[in-house]
């Protein structure tokens, strides 16, 4: 497997946030998140991100009720932050 | 690799600025809302939190919240807020956004709310062209109140006061909110999106965020009515119900635009501003020497005073302008008074009394159900309340023979033909100014110069004003007489 080809997303789930009502699984286009099997602090079973193949789209953070349960991240590709991130390769 | 992965991201989509960061609603669950799994609410607030924040507006919006599930904006929104009554919050809107211009205002709803006990409100705000936004999130139900039926219920929807199912012939028609506004001329902007699929989603983020901007704009009145699901009331799974949206609600509230009209639409002036106070005298064409001066024929010394009077009579007697005349000058002379009427909707003829109170310390109640003096005009006025005077109290009665079966021990009375007099005075109508000087005379508690003011005040007929002022006379002397007679 290639290790450099990173996915152009990323899911941060907050599993205190969540409240497991799976929105963000049926919305999600790639299917990369599923229900945990663990219950949560609150007795929820919580999103969780299958860790590989979300591509940033951000159609689950609108479907999720929650302000901040999901938060989607981006691959920065731009000039600037790529040669940020060269800078901090090399440092 | 792993872990240098953070450093090639950054956030596309997160909590928005304009949600607190964290909610001070219970001592626990301060990162998440009160909103049930699945709920539309939260998403709807999502929305207007994204559009608030990319149209940096956060500083100046104002969110009006509704009663129902989205009753608690307020702990949720990091803007202005304020929450109105039932129903109410579009002309709680209307009100912050034509005292404040530059606001943006934002007036948040859901069905039960708009749709029914607040169909007044949203209809003359709409009709109006306030440039409000509203939105309208409809479930089709009373959900925070445990899943009654709503006017936008669906036909066969089942609630718990529609166990069988809305029938249209009990229970009427499901309400289209956006289409009967959208007949109105005023609104700019009325769009209906859904909350069905991804696609309904995107395109409810981008209405609410227009409706947003029209605002901004300054081009008038825009309303999102957002279809939202309810996954606990409905008794469906959050996935279950978003479907229901998009299979089920949609065939009976299609989504689209029913009004658009903010191509042509110029933005509007602000609202003119409100008059200054001091100019609404003369807006009003009453005279600055006409004005309740308080204070300005003060009562003599630190004579406490505590009047109550019930003036009872037949409508067309001037029995609450004689009651308005009392209270008038106890303003003028700087005491508190009330004046409270009580009559039927005939303009004449019916019965007709009134509660008056002028005290030199604050008032209780304006209710006087056990008057000090009762001034009767009429004999069913008389049986109706003779009982209720306080003993020791006074009645003035119109007519020269008093009922001997009203008569009472510890009740002073003062008898007297008084419309005859007035009669003779040039006009019957008089007769209540006349029973009022006798009653400023037995009380002598209000400067003459007072009682002349509150008269002036009121009675704009200069004729009116001088016949007035020679049956207030005219009563005082009569009161006089009777007193020495009695006394005698």
């Amino acid at each position: 497997m290639d290790a450099k080809k990173r996915d152009r997303g990323l899911l941060r789930i907050d599993q205190d946030e969540c409240k497991g009502c799976g929105l963000c699984i049926e919305a999600c286009p790639p299917k990369v998140i599923a229900l945990s099997a663990e219950l949560n602090h609150y007795g929820y079973r919580t999103a969780t991100y299958a860790g590989a193949g979300c591509t940033g789209c951000g159609i689950c953070f609108m479907a999720c009720p929650e302000p901040g349960a999901i938060t989607v991240l981006r691959a920065v590709s731009h000039p600037a932050a790529m040669a940020a991130r060269e800078g901090a390769a090399h440092a | 690799m792993c872990s240098d992965t953070a450093l090639d991201y950054e956030v596309a989509q997160g909590r928005a600025q304009s949600f607190y960061a964290r909610f001070e609603r219970k001592d626990e669950l301060q990162h998440q809302t009160h909103y049930c799994p699945g709920c539309g609410h939260g998403i709807a607030n999502k929305m207007l939190a994204r559009a608030i924040d990319e149209l940096g507006i956060q500083d100046r919006t104002i969110l009006v919240g509704p009663v129902g599930c989205s009753v608690f904006t307020y702990y949720y929104f990091d803007v202005g807020n304020i929450q109105a009554a039932h129903g109410r919050a579009p002309a709680v809107a209307t009100a912050v956004k034509r005292s404040r211009p530059e606001a943006v205002v934002i007036s948040y709803q859901g069905d039960g709310d708009l749709s029914a006990i607040g169909s007044a409100e949203i209809l003359h705000a709409a009709n109006r062209g306030e440039n409000i936004t509203v939105i309208f999130v409809n479930n089709a139900i009373y959900s925070m109140t445990g899943g009654q039926a709503a006017p936008t219920t669906l036909l066969g929807q089942k609630s718990t006061t529609t166990p069988g199912g809305r029938a249209a012939d009990t229970e009427g028609y499901p309400l289209h909110m956006s289409e009967l506004l959208a007949t109105l001329e005023a609104p700019v902007y009325i769009e209906r999106v859904g909350l069905g699929d991804n696609k309904q989603t995107a395109q409810a983020g981008r209405a609410i965020r227009r409706a947003l901007e029209n605002q901004v704009r300054g081009l008038g009145f825009s309303l999102v009515e957002v279809l939202a699901p309810c996954p606990t009331i409905w008794k469906m799974s959050p996935v279950d119900a978003q479907h229901w949206v998009r299979d089920v609600m949609e065939k009976t509230f299609p989504l689209g635009v029913m009004r658009d009209r903010t191509g042509e639409a110029m933005p509007k002036p602000a609202a003119p501003p409100s008059p200054a106070l001091e100019e609404i005298p003369r807006i009003l064409g009453v005279a600055d020497e006409d004005l309740p001066q308080g204070n300005a024929h003060a009562v003599e010394g630190s004579r406490e005073v505590d009047l109550e009077v019930r003036i009872a009579g037949f409508g067309g007697q001037g029995v609450l302008l004689l009651g308005e005349v009392l209270a008038e000058a106890g303003l003028d002379a700087g005491l508190e008074v009330s004046w409270l009427p009580s009559y039927g909707p005939e303009m004449r003829s019916g019965t007709s009394n009134c509660h008056v109170r002028l005290a030199s310390g604050s008032i209780d109640s304006p209710l006087v159900s056990a008057p000090g003096i009762l001034v009767a005009m009429n004999e069913p006025s008389l049986r109706k309340f003779d009982r209720s005077v306080r003993p020791g109290g006074w009645v003035i009665y119109n007519g020269s023979e008093f009922p001997a079966d009203c008569a009472r021990a510890d009740v002073r009375v003062l008898a007297l033909p008084f419309t005859e007099v007035a009669h003779q005075l040039g006009d019957a109508r008089a007769s209540n100014m006349i029973m009022l000087g006798a009653l400023l005379e037995m009380t002598a508690v209000l400067p003459e110069a007072s009682v002349g003011a509150a008269l002036r005040r009121l009675v704009k007929n200069p004729r009116w004003i001088e016949l007035d002022e020679r049956a207030l006379a005219r009563g005082r002397a009569l009161f006089r007489e009777a007193y020495v007679e009695v006394g005698a």
